[in-house]
């Protein structure tokens, strides 16, 4: 049974969307689709400042499986990427909501996330 | 494991030169070009490649030693008269720069697979040039490109492809420069019209599709698909890597499409080798034919002054398309390639049909097979098709999920495929297409016979009937055991380190 904790978003494409106390959004992707993906072993990271449209892509997971693009589910720069993934990706399948975390924006437009899924939504939508 | 480097040939030298003919003090190099070190190439003696080589052809696994369903790749039976033909003194050994009156055999082989081609897929014009399926997707891609950009359309930027496709359509249309737009598929797998409507307009350069698709189902709504592209101005590109399932039944042409490329070394029985050699021919209409790579094979009526005499009346000779994109490849491709295809279609010739007729037929068997056990081996089967409800019939290949036995057992697609090393197959194709979870894609070809494919359906079952130990740990009994896949991509090792460095 996959991981699905409250209080984050969450897209039909699987990603996570975390929004922090200073303001800043953390993204990732969700334990349903590491468990999908298989073990990682590449993390294509976008560079610190590029800026990302809604429904971007500004990363690519690769498995053993397959190579994955990963969505922006909103307008925003790229504050932080979490370097970890560089030499050990396999944090996304070990800890996807914790140390397996991709990047952190600014966001543009923060009504942008009201259109994103709850805990609740996301779980019926998986279990589809 | 042994490697070249182990081998010390004879006193400690693979190889034995003449003396050099200036005594080496007389001979002057600028320092700086003075090797310090020498380079560590392997030592082994002429016996000892031999042995090793050998050695190591008694661990491999192809078609030659077993059934290998490699769904997708077509791994057919290579008949040996191919090579009898290709070795032929008068195409072996012609050297490309030779006469055009040298070389008229040859040419003649070449104008006729170009014709043979255009036939069986309904377009007007074929090159042999590139050497790959992908090369072929990239070299019509390419010619679409200049076709729009000879029209005036140079905005059309995006190529469309289904999200089943094979990954080398968005790769070639991206080495073109396109933007690639993926459309999702219906629950079925087919092709969603809907989904194509809502993306095509006019920067919609073309759409790239194979058909059956990869899932082993014929798109019966292809020639709409092809409309709706058509009607915004796209242009249709057919990627023949199925093509085995329809020779001689329909033609892509008739499909609606503008563009193919043909893998000859899948459906037309060229080996395949371990990256090459391959060819990857493609057709087109007429509107596309101008931009084709160069030379193309034409002919005319044979004159009194020409010198050879051929059984037929025609002189063959290479034209330049007017509007070339230019070469893909050197000379005419990979010409040993065409020549070994086109001694396997002759011994079919207006027959081609059954070889696809074959191919289907085997694959609906084995689907057939797999998908019913009998009862008193196996009571519930944990795999699914992946195809939906209503497909009844797969074409040449077909693609079943083990999800249910994965959401049982923990035991997984790649577990089955590796339980099937065990059985003494090669394992299916797993993983693709991406659209069907835990997919394992199976295709038989027109090569085996009922008693293979009743046999690989019992070892099936019984690799399904393991438990999860077993399979986890498989293979056990070939030369190579499970290999870490995790820890072979993400610690590429791509040089021989030895020790003392």
């Amino acid at each position: 049974m996959s991981e699905i904790p409250e209080g984050l978003f969450y897209t039909a494409e699987h990603e996570w969307v975390r929004v922090e106390n200073d303001g800043s959004v953390t993204v990732g992707i969700t334990d349903h689709a590491q468990n999908a993906l298989t073990d990682i072993v590449y993390v294509e990271l976008p560079e610190e400042g590029e800026h990302f449209e809604n429904h971007d892509e500004f990363t690519i997971v690769e498995s053993v499986k397959s190579a994955s693009p990963v969505f922006l589910p909103f307008a925003g720069s790229v504050i932080s990427i979490n370097l970890e993934l560089e030499d050990t990706p396999e944090l996304i399948n070990k800890s996807p909501y914790g140390e397996g975390w991709i990047a952190k924006f600014t966001i543009n437009d923060p009504d942008e996330l009201n259109s994103l899924m709850s805990a609740a939504d996301y779980k019926s939508h998986i279990d589809e | 494991m042994s490697n070249v480097f182990e081998f010390e040939g004879i006193d400690g030298m693979g190889y034995s030169q003449p003396d050099l003919l200036i005594e080496k003090s007389k001979i002057k190099l600028p320092s700086d070009l003075v090797r310090k070190e020498l380079p560590r190439l392997p030592l082994l003696s002429e016996p000892e490649v031999v042995r090793h080589y050998t050695w190591l052809s008694t661990r491999n696994f192809g078609i030659d030693t077993g059934f290998y369903p490699l769904g997708s790749c077509t791994m057919k039976h290579n008949p040996r008269v191919n090579e009898v033909i290709a070795a032929l003194p008068g195409i072996a050994e012609l050297h490309p720069l030779q006469n055009e009156s040298h070389q008229q055999g040859l040419l003649s082989i070449m104008f006729e697979m170009q014709e043979m081609l255009g036939i069986c897929a309904g377009m007007d014009t074929v090159s042999l040039q590139p050497v790959a399926g992908a090369q072929g997707e990239f070299t019509a891609i390419r010619c679409i490109q200049e076709y729009h950009k000879s029209i005036g359309e140079t905005h059309r930027n995006k190529v469309i492809v289904p999200d089943s496709a094979h990954g080398t359509n968005p790769a070639s249309a991206a080495m073109c420069g396109y933007e690639i737009i993926e459309i999702p598929s219906r629950e079925d797998g087919l092709l969603d019209l809907d989904a194509l409507k809502s993306v095509v307009g006019d920067d919609t350069a073309a759409m790239m599709i194979t058909n059956p698709n990869t899932l082993g189902i014929f798109e019966p709504e292809i020639s709409k698909a092809a409309e709706i592209v058509h009607s915004a101005g796209g242009q249709m590109y057919y990627d023949g890597a199925n093509f085995n399932a329809i020779l001689g039944k329909t033609t892509p042409g008739l499909m609606g499409f503008d563009a193919v490329h043909y893998n000859l070394h899948k459906t037309f029985s060229q080996p395949h080798g371990g990256g090459g050699p391959g060819s990857g021919p493609i057709g087109v209409k007429s509107h596309l034919a101008p931009f084709l790579p160069t030379p193309l094979v034409t002919r005319r009526k044979r004159k009194e002054s020409d010198k050879v005499v051929l059984d037929d009346d025609w002189w063959y000779m290479l034209i330049e398309p007017s509007k070339s994109i230019g070469k893909v490849q050197q000379w005419m491709g990979n010409v040993g390639a065409v020549v070994r295809s086109w001694a396997f279609y002759r011994r079919y010739g207006f027959q081609l049909e059954k070889m696809s007729e074959h191919a289907v037929l085997n694959a609906n068997y084995l689907r057939h097979k797999i998908m019913n056990p009998d009862v008193n081996t196996l009571d519930t089967i944990p795999i699914m098709p992946s195809e939906g409800s209503e497909a009844k019939f797969c074409k040449h290949e077909f693609t079943i999920s083990a999800l249910p036995l994965k959401e049982q057992s923990g035991i997984t697609a790649m577990d089955i495929a590796k339980g099937l090393l065990d059985k003494g197959y090669m394992a299916p194709t797993v993983y693709f297409p991406l659209v069907v979870p835990e997919c394992l894609m199976i295709e038989p070809t027109e090569t085996e016979s009922k008693k293979t494919l009743d046999t690989f359906a019992t070892k099936f079952h019984e690799v399904l009937a393991e438990d999860y130990e077993t399979l986890h740990k498989a293979p056990i009994t070939t030369h190579v055991g499970r290999v870490n896949e995790v820890q072979a991509a993400r610690n590429l090792v791509l040089k021989y380190e030895f020790e003392d460095q």
